[in-house]
Parts: structure tokens; C-alpha cells; sequence
């Protein structure tokens, strides 16, 4: 049985990184334009401070419980395990849990995120909040902590991504945000991400940018990590409360990478805990249609930090693909590029078709229609439970609902609404 | 000395500021960029920067944006992109060239390879938007032991405190951009480019050149007169972009409007003299 423990702190942690020039071994770093850096820094001398103040904590914890609805559980999914194990070859067939990120306010991790975002943008003064979204999740999760706060927000998001997200679109609206139709590139979560950027340079004085994902510009990928952490802490709680021991695996759907690192970094130093991020697969990783930054790209610079991307020989980007979304995006968080370099971490990934069939083995089995970004992580489950002895457990992290995507997967499906 | 040293040693002599005039390479097609390079140096320009496209120009407003996707859309490569330097190089011994762009593309295949690849071109600096002074050694060692400038840029929330670190290892001249914000857009008050230049004057003898919003010979003028050079983009890559949509010679197009801007720098001094 595996018991928690921990390596000793400092260069013997994979929970230390990154330095202080906000770099992961070669990845992350502060790759903005001189506009930006004052603002950077500022932000990361903020951080600190909001870091050391107990008063930060209080009011980030007080948030999470009353307003997002936390903590989570962790849902023992027993017909779905009973599912893998009936054609697992005997004896096989792990134990699979679910942690419920699903059942937050907005329907997903990003609000944890938001949060405690948008706590450093009000202790900066700011009084304008920005953000990119790619499936909306984001966006709906921002433009919620900007009416909750009462600032001005504006959103960016692909033309692509308001039209096959219009739900998504129409809550931001009622949130009272602004969403701007972004036009250029192939009009998904990228060219959000650089219009955003654009808006920033242009508003340094007054703006905060609120950025989605573990990646961009240090301390953004720190921080977003940090806020997202809960989600293993929880975990850890609650998987000692059920079963008296760590878990054997952890599974996670990966685009820019935060609902998996937030499961992933409390882990990281426990040595019987394997991990393992899915990216997507899109139509296939033998075709130009995917989202696997890690098993399908290269290191190189975009967006603010240095990791894995889709690119080509000249170092242009390439288009992104997935039926999901949120994982959409042709780049990774530098953490989970250097947790893939350094082996930590177990990387693979799941195509469109995979992830709609284990979004629907998860409505039939459990009752519970997850969002088409974690049934990647669950398009895994199938196939790694039944390599795995009965006693040994795995826990998903069930990052979002699928309301949002029921147009999606009714259209994938040739259903018509 | 370098080519760039040379040129604003020179227009120092002359009491005049550079133009510097900015194109995106391979814009409209990169069969077209050398004759609007040299069209460049006839209207009267002083230094070329030479944009290196890119997918995802995030410092760029939408007129370099639109060019960037002519660029690539026409096939431009790194390694077409240096040849056109090279070929340049050969026509024009002397004229200084700046490539502009982005950093993927220059690290694509490791900086020394670029450096390398760019100073065989002929290429005399290099400007990176998302490079800044806390991220050097991606890019900047390997251009200084290759013998290219490294030009930086300040802008308007570089602060005194942080004013040093940009200049460590800047070279060629100092780049001000004189908005927060994209290219091609607003552009600064007057007041605040002459006190902003006075304050990069005081801290360092590179040559500061002003760029960001400088569409028309008025406004060239009026920098002219307090920095030693202003940089001219977005108003020059419009006009390839109407020329090229009208099925107008490029080339022509832009030897007409750098004349203009040109003319109005090579008197801007004279003139608040007289």
C-alpha cells in the first residue's frame, strides 16, 4: 500500500520551481514586450506580498467556500469502474474517482483560478479586468468574479469559438461582460490570447489581465498553479479520508494544463503517485489536425514563456485542433513541459472520437455529463484502469460540466437540436 | 565601425535624424521586397528595418498584422528572408539593415544559428519585441559574439530604476516607443517624446530613434527635431498594402511616400532654427 510521503523540501522537490526568474529548468520565463515587464514585475512583487498576508488567504478561502461552493468531492465512480472491469482481463481494473470540479459555480475549475486572480487585481488597484477564452469556460468564469466585484470586463474570444460556444457567450453577456469577436488567425483560443495581449499593452495603467491557464508570462503560471492547488489538496484529504492511502494514479485532461497541475503539484514529491496528462488528440497525432503541444511540437517562445509548441521548421505557429475547445490551443504550460522533460509526469493523449465516446460512457454509467476537456482525461481511464490491478486507484479530475457542450457532441453525434 | 555607427555619426555631422523605415519582408510576396528595398534607399531613408513575419504578431496593430499574413501567405522563410538581406547586401555595401520580429522565429533553431546565419546576410541588428533585457541570453550573447547589434527598445512605463537593465548589452541605437500600446495606432504627444528622449539621452550615447504612431511628414518633423532618429511603419506598409490591392507597383508607392517623410526630416532642424 502506498503511504503519503514527501521528499525534503529545496533541490531534491519537484514542488520548488520555478527560479526566480520564473523559469522551470529551461521552460516558462518572461518573454513580453518592455511595455509589459514594469507590470510584470509589479505583479509578481504583489503576489509575494499577497502570498505573505494571512488577510489574502482568509478572503481567497472564504471565496472558494461560500461562493464557488468548495471544497469538492470525491466521487467514487462505481459503475464506471464496474464498466472497464467487466471486459478487464480478471483481477484487473482499477478503482476510479472522480474529483467533482464540475460541481463549481460555473460549471468549472477556472473560477478557483478567478478568484484569486481578480483578489491581486483589486489589491493593484486595477480597476478594468481582460481576459481570452477559447471555450468560453474562462471567460465565463471571469466575467462572474468582475460582476462579483463590480468591475468593467471584457472579454476576447475567437469568432470560431462564439460560434460553436454560443451558450458560453450569452452567460458572459448576462454576466454583463463584453465579449469582442477576434477575427484574425484561425479565430480560436490563440488569437484571442494575442488580441488580449494587445489590449493589455494598450491599458497597462488601469488594466488587469486575467489569464486562464498555467502558462504566459511568469508569475502568471506560478500563480495560476498556486490558486489552482486546491484541487489536490482537496484530493489529498479526501482520498486519505475514504481510503487511507494516495492514490496509485492521477489523470488529467491537458490544454493549457491548470486543472492538471492544480491535481497534479500537491503530488508531486510522493513518489507512488504516477500522473498522467492527456492531451488532445484531435483527428489524430498522424494528422496536422491536433492539440498535443507536448508529443506533436517543440520548445520555443509564444505568448510569454518558453514550452512546448506547434510550429514548423521556421518557427511559425501552426493551427491548433480539437473538438474541445479549451484545449485548443497550440502551446502547453511550461511546468507540464518541464514535468514531461525531467519524466515526472507521463504524457499521452486522446482523440476527438475517444473523448466523445467516453463522454457518453460517463452520462450513461454515472449520471454525469462532463465537459468534452476532461472526457479526454476519462478517454484514458478506460485503458489505463484495466492494465491496473483491482486494489489500485486511479482519480480523474472531472475539470468541467458538458452542458456547454451538448450542441458540440449532438452535431459530432449527427443529432439534430 | 559599424554600419549603424556610421550612418548616425554621419547625420550627427549633418545635424539631421535617420529615418528609419520600416517594411515586412515578403510583403506582398518576397519577389517584390527587394525593389521596395531599394526603393527604401532611393526615397531617402537612412536605416531599414526589415520585419520578419511572424503568425502571431502581438506588439502589431492590424496594418502590420494584415502584412505579416501576406507575408507568409506568399511563402516567405527565414531562409528566403536572408537571402533577400544577402542580395541587398551586395546591391547596397554600406546601408544599414535592422531585422524586426519576434522571438520564435529567431530561436527557432537556436540562436547562434541565427546570428551566425544573419551576420553572413549582412544584417547589422536586431530587434526583438518579446525579448526584454530579464530574458538576454536567449538571443543576446549569440548576436554580440556574431558582431550584430542587439537594439532594444524602452517605452513609456520604462522607469529610471529599469532604465539601466534595458541598456546592458543594447546596441546599434535605442529604440523608444513612444505609445503604450500596438503599432499603427495613437500617437504620443510631442511634450512627452521631448521629455522622454532627454531622459534616454542622459543615460545613454547610443543614438535613441523614436517610433509607434508616426504616420505623416508633420509628425516625422517634430521628432526629428529632439531625437536622432524617427521610424516610420504601419503609414509605409499601408501603402504597399493599397498598392498591391490595385495592382499598383509597390516599390513606386513607397519611393513616394518615404520622399515625403525624408524631405520633411532633412529640413526639421533648419526650419526651427530659421
Amino acid at each position: 500500500m502506498n503511504q503519503p510521503s514527501s521528499l525534503p523540501g529545496g533541490a531534491n522537490s519537484f514542488r520548488s520551481q520555478p527560479d526566480a526568474r520564473g523559469h522551470f529548468g529551461q521552460f516558462g520565463g518572461r518573454y513580453v514586450a518592455e511595455t509589459l515587464m514594469p507590470l510584470i514585475l509589479d505583479l509578481e512583487r504583489e503576489y509575494r506580498a499577497a502570498k505573505a498576508d494571512p488577510a489574502f488567504a482568509r478572503e481567497f478561502e472564504y471565496l472558494l467556500r461560500q461562493y464557488v461552493g468548495r471544497p469538492n468531492p470525491l466521487y467514487y465512480a462505481e459503475r464506471l469502474t464496474e464498466t472497464v472491469r467487466a471486459d478487464a482481463p480478471p483481477g484487473m481494473g482499477a478503482k476510479i474517482y472522480l474529483t467533482r470540479e464540475d460541481l463549481n459555480h460555473t460549471g468549472a475549475h477556472k473560477i478557483n483560478n478567478c478568484i484569486g486572480q481578480i483578489l491581486l487585481a483589486r489589491r493593484m488597484g486595477k480597476t478594468r479586468i481582460i481576459a481570452e477564452t477559447g471555450a468560453g469556460q474562462h471567460g465565463v468564469a471571469t466575467a462572474t468574479v468582475a460582476a462579483r466585484f463590480g468591475l468593467p470586463c471584457v472579454i476576447y474570444m475567437g469568432a470560431r469559438d462564439i460560434e460553436r460556444q454560443q451558450p458560453n457567450v450569452f452567460r458572459m453577456k448576462l454576466l454583463g461582460a463584453e465579449v469582442r469577436s477576434v477575427e484574425s488567425g484561425a479565430k480560436t483560443l490563440k488569437d484571442a490570447m494575442n488580441e488580449a495581449l494587445r489590449d493589455w499593452v494598450a491599458n497597462v495603467h488601469d488594466t488587469f489581465y486575467i489569464i486562464g491557464t498555467a502558462a504566459g508570462p511568469h508569475p502568471y503560471p506560478e500563480l495560476v498553479r498556486d490558486f489552482q492547488s486546491v484541487i489536490g489538496r482537496e484530493v489529498r484529504a479526501n482520498i486519505l479520508a475514504a481510503e487511507g492511502r494516495l492514490p496509485d494514479l492521477l489523470i488529467a485532461a491537458i490544454g493549457g494544463g491548470s486543472n492538471a497541475i492544480g491535481l497534479f503539484h500537491p503530488f508531486l514529491d510522493d513518489p507512488d503517485v504516477a500522473m498522467l496528462g492527456i492531451e488532445a488528440a484531435g483527428k489524430g497525432l498522424d494528422t496536422t489536425e491536433h492539440a498535443a503541444s507536448l508529443t506533436g511540437g517543440q520548445p520555443g517562445v509564444l505568448h510569454g514563456n518558453r514550452t512546448f509548441l506547434l510550429q514548423d521548421e521556421d518557427g511559425q505557429i501552426a493551427e491548433a485542433h480539437s473538438i474541445s475547445a479549451g484545449l485548443d490551443y497550440p502551446g502547453i504550460g511550461p511546468e507540464h513541459s518541464w514535468l514531461h522533460d525531467i519524466g515526472r509526469v507521463t504524457y499521452e493523449s486522446a482523440t476527438d472520437a475517444e473523448a466523445l465516446d467516453a463522454f457518453q460512457l460517463l452520462c450513461r454509467t454515472e449520471g454525469i455529463i462532463p465537459a468534452l476537456e476532461p472526457s479526454h482525461a476519462l478517454a484514458a481511464v478506460g485503458r489505463k484502469a484495466r492494465e491496473m490491478r483491482q486494489d489500485q486507484i486511479i482519480i480523474v479530475n472531472l475539470s468541467g460540466r458538458g452542458d456547454k457542450d451538448i450542441f458540440t457532441v449532438a452535431q459530432a453525434l449527427g443529432v439534430a437540436i | 565601425m559599424s554600419r549603424l555607427a556610421t550612418t548616425f555619426a554621419h547625420l550627427a555631422d549633418a545635424n539631421r535624424a535617420a529615418l528609419v523605415a520600416f517594411v515586412t519582408g515578403g510583403d506582398p510576396d518576397p519577389a517584390a521586397t527587394p525593389a521596395i528595398l531599394d526603393a527604401l534607399v532611393e526615397g531617402g531613408a537612412d536605416v531599414i528595418e526589415l520585419g520578419m513575419p511572424f503568425t502571431d504578431p502581438m506588439a502589431d496593430g492590424p496594418a502590420i498584422q494584415l502584412a505579416n499574413i501576406r507575408s507568409l501567405g506568399a511563402g516567405t522563410t527565414t531562409a528566403k528572408l536572408l537571402e533577400i538581406v544577402a542580395d541587398f547586401r551586395t546591391r547596397h555595401p554600406d546601408f544599414p539593415i535592422v531585422l524586426m520580429g519576434y522571438a520564435n522565429p529567431m530561436v527557432r533553431r537556436g540562436p547562434a544559428w541565427f546570428a551566425d546565419a544573419a551576420a553572413r546576410a549582412g544584417v547589422d541588428g536586431v530587434i526583438c519585441v518579446d525579448i526584454p533585457s530579464e530574458e538576454d541570453e536567449a538571443l543576446g550573447p549569440a548576436l554580440r559574439a556574431a558582431g550584430i547589434d542587439f537594439v532594444r527598445l524602452a517605452t513609456p512605463t520604462t522607469d529610471a530604476a529599469r532604465l539601466p537593465a534595458v541598456l546592458e548589452g543594447a546596441g546599434g541605437f535605442l529604440y523608444y516607443v513612444s505609445v503604450a500600446g500596438i503599432t499603427g495606432k495613437q500617437q504620443a504627444a510631442q511634450t512627452s517624446i521631448e521629455a522622454a528622449v532627454a531622459k534616454l539621452k542622459a543615460a545613454t550615447d547610443l543614438p535613441v530613434a523614436v517610433g509607434f504612431g508616426v504616420r505623416t511628414p508633420d509628425q516625422a518633423a517634430a521628432i526629428a527635431r529632439v531625437a536622432d532618429g524617427v521610424v516610420v511603419g504601419s503609414a509605409i506598409v499601408d501603402e504597399i498594402a493599397r498598392a498591391a490591392a490595385s495592382g499598383n507597383d509597390p516599390a513606386a508607392a513607397v519611393r513616394n511616400i518615404v520622399k515625403d517623410l525624408a524631405a520633411a526630416i532633412r529640413t526639421a532642424r533648419q526650419e526651427k532654427a530659421a
